[in-house]
Order: structure tokens, then C-alpha cells, then sequence
């Protein structure tokens, strides 16, 4: 009876079809929630779920956003390619070069970023720091991914097909070990945060040291 | 260590450090990478679900990234089991930041946007929706944000993710500047 009951509710109500087939397993929803406290808890410690930073850095005031997003990409290729290198099973995720689509996107994107003063994983995070207008800018986000995927038609003949290099990377392209562009682009982070700290054009704003 | 955490702020480099660290995790235990914006398409595609589901099963694009009401994918899966948390991790970070001597932070209207464009909240509000829909086209039309090919794709050197960092860049510089021009530079 209970059985014919939940058939009947799974079958019949639109939520609960929702709820039955659309959650990924727990394992997977752990350590994703686990994931998002340590990446939220960061980007609040760093300062840019705050607009001030993000708008302070394409003003080129502050370059607290090119700093973190700079140091995690060296610090992140060392270890991901490292463990690579050691013969562990670690798979990439490169995402398709669809370069028109990355470039126009990525000129839409840096527009949206700056009326918005987010990006969508700060903007996301800014919600728990107390911003109130993130609570508008994801409600349009989401309405962002719906015309978005009306849209994706037209983007997909106009901007995504004409040009498709596939997964391909900076170091395939050019026939070199990876280890060369860690090792050169930790070499101009470095030259760059040097430069940034000594110039000192890089006062931070929102949270002036103590 | 406890002093640590509350700290107003750590430098941008150790947040930049753990960053990496966390993106080892994902990559290494999780056979994930860090990434935000195609939960913006799960949550788009559950509303739609609820309010015409017809429409959203006809859509190749939702249909692409949740199914359809034959077969459906998981909406609720890592990444935005991970979004869903993002507030939360902020909240704990502010939280501890105020005990250790940080005012309450509530920002209705940025200071900048205030000095250029009025204190109005409606206007804000109204510029930060149209600011989000405007962020996510472009972010789905490039196949990731900041998260998934910032930090994610910058690491792994794809061409797509350093494509989008460069044009993402220099469009954010040029768009800041014609909104708040060389004076607003004083006032963020």
C-alpha cells in the first residue's frame, strides 16, 4: 500500500519527481558541502566577497583579487601536476576550446562582473558576508542560466562550432613539458607580486590592515 | 592558532595558498574541480521544472546539464551541494573575524555605487539582478566563471580558461572605468 502510495506521489507530483532522480548520492553531496564551507570561508578571509575589492581591482587600486587567484593557480598546478608526475591517478577536467565562446563570454562576464561587483562564487559567498545586494544579483543569475539556455542555440552555431580546438592546453599546444609554464608562471607571480608590494599602489581598502 | 582565525583578514596570499591546496583535494580525492556557475543552470532548470516542465524538457541546453523528466540527472550533485555552502563558510569566517574585533559589515549600496550613482537601493538592487544575468550569459557562453576556469582551468593551463581570464580581465577594466571612471578609484 505504501508503495503504490509513493509510486503514485513519485509519478504524479512534479516535486517529488524532482527530489526521487535528482540528487547525487550522499558521499558526493559531503564532500561538496564540506568543499564549499572551506572555499566560502576563504574567499571571506581574503577579502573579495566584498565589492569594493573586486571593483578596487579592475580600477586597478587594489590587486587583492589577481594576488589569490594568481597564488591558487601556482600553488594548485604544483600539486595537481605533482601528484601526476608521481604516477597518481589524477584526472583532469579541462574544459573545450571554443575560443570564440571563451572570449566573448569572458568579455560579457568581466561587464557582468563589474555591475554586479561579484563573480558567482563570491557573489554566492557575499550573501553570508552581510552584502544585500547579492540576494538581487543571484536571484539574476539564475535568470541569467534560463536566457542563457534559450539562447544557447544561436551561441552554439554562431560562436561555439566555428572554432573548436577541443580539450587542449597551453603546454600541448606549444610541445613542452607542463613544468615549464609552472615554473614560468610562477616566476612572473612572483615577479608581479614584487613589483605590486613595492609599488604600493595596492592598498587594500575594504580591510585596512590592522 | 585560535588568534589566526580571527584575524580581520589573512593576506591574499595564504587565501591564495589555500586555494591551491583545496583544488589538490578536489582534484586528487574528489575527482572534481572547483567550479560555481553551472549550479546557476541547476537551479534555473529545477524552477523551470516546477513552473513548466514541458518547456524545461524541451530545452536542450537544461536538458544537457538536468535531464529530462524521463532521465533525469542530479540537480542537487557536488557543485551545488558546494554553492549551497559558500554563504555558510563566509558567515562562519565573518563571524569569527567580528570576535576578533571586526565591525558587523551590512552593505545594502557599495560605497562606490553610492558616490556615483545615488544611494538608491532599487537602483542597486535592480543593477545587481541585471549585473547577474549579464555575469552568468557570459559565463555559460564561455562554459565557466572564475571558479571553474579561473582557478580550476588557470591550473591545469587550458587554453579555453586562459582565454576567458585575459578577455574577462581586460573587459572588467574597461567596464569599471567607464562606470566609475578615474575618480572612482578614491572612493573604493
Amino acid at each position: 500500500m505504501s508503495d503504490t502510495l509513493t509510486t503514485l506521489a513519485v509519478t504524479t507530483l512534479p516535486l517529488s519527481q524532482l527530489a526521487s532522480a535528482a540528487v547525487a548520492p550522499g558521499k558526493e553531496l559531503l564532500l561538496g558541502a564540506i568543499t564549499g564551507l572551506v572555499f566560502g570561508f576563504l574567499l571571506q578571509r581574503g577579502g573579495v566577497t566584498r565589492y569594493s575589492v573586486i571593483a578596487g581591482q579592475f580600477l586597478l587600486k587594489d590587486f587583492t583579487v589577481l594576488k589569490v587567484m594568481l597564488t591558487a593557480i601556482v600553488v594548485g598546478a604544483i600539486g595537481v601536476y605533482g601528484m601526476r608526475s608521481l604516477g597518481m591517478e589524477v584526472p583532469l577536467h579541462l574544459k573545450t576550446a571554443t575560443l570564440w565562446g571563451n572570449l566573448v563570454g569572458g568579455l560579457i562576464f568581466g561587464v557582468g562582473m563589474v555591475v554586479l561587483g561579484y563573480c558567482p562564487g563570491t557573489g554566492v559567498a557575499a550573501l553570508g558576508d552581510g552584502s544585500r545586494h547579492a540576494i538581487p544579483g543571484l536571484l539574476g543569475m539564475v535568470a541569467g542560466a534560463a536566457i542563457y539556455a534559450e539562447l544557447h542555440p544561436w551561441f552554439r552555431r554562431n560562436l561555439l562550432e566555428p572554432l573548436d580546438l577541443g580539450k587542449v592546453t597551453l603546454y600541448g599546444q606549444a610541445g613542452v613539458s607542463v613544468w615549464v609554464f609552472v615554473v614560468g608562471l610562477a616566476a612572473i607571480a612572483v615577479a608581479l607580486f614584487i613589483t605590486l608590494e613595492r609599488w604600493g599602489a595596492n592598498r587594500p581598502t575594504a580591510h585596512p590592515a590592522p | 592558532m585560535s588568534a589566526w582565525f580571527s584575524l580581520r583578514k589573512w593576506s591574499p596570499y595564504a587565501v591564495g595558498i589555500a586555494l591551491g591546496v583545496l583544488s589538490w583535494i578536489t582534484f586528487g580525492f574528489m575527482s572534481k574541480a572547483l567550479g560555481t556557475s553551472t549550479s546557476m543552470v541547476k537551479l534555473a532548470g529545477a524552477a523551470e521544472c516546477l513552473v513548466a516542465p514541458a518547456h524545461a524538457d524541451a530545452n536542450a541546453y537544461l536538458a544537457a546539464n538536468i535531464g529530462t523528466a524521463a532521465k533525469r540527472k542530479a540537480i542537487l550533485d557536488w557543485q551545488l551541494a558546494l554553492v549551497a555552502m559558500l554563504p555558510i563558510g563566509a558567515f562562519v569566517s565573518a563571524r569569527l573575524a567580528r570576535a576578533g574585533g571586526e565591525p558587523r559589515f551590512v552593505e545594502h549600496v557599495p560605497k562606490v555605487w553610492a558616490w556615483r550613482f545615488g544611494p538608491s537601493r532599487p537602483l542597486r538592487y535592480a543593477a545587481a539582478f541585471f549585473g547577474g544575468i549579464v555575469l552568468i550569459i557570459g559565463a555559460r557562453l564561455a562554459d565557466g566563471c572564475t571558479s571553474g576556469h579561473g582557478i580550476s582551468g588557470g591550473l591545469q593551463f587550458a587554453v579555453s580558461s586562459w582565454t576567458f581570464f585575459g578577455a574577462m580581465f581586460v573587459s572588467g577594466v574597461v567596464a569599471a572605468f567607464a562606470l566609475f571612471g578615474f575618480e572612482g578609484r578614491k572612493h573604493v
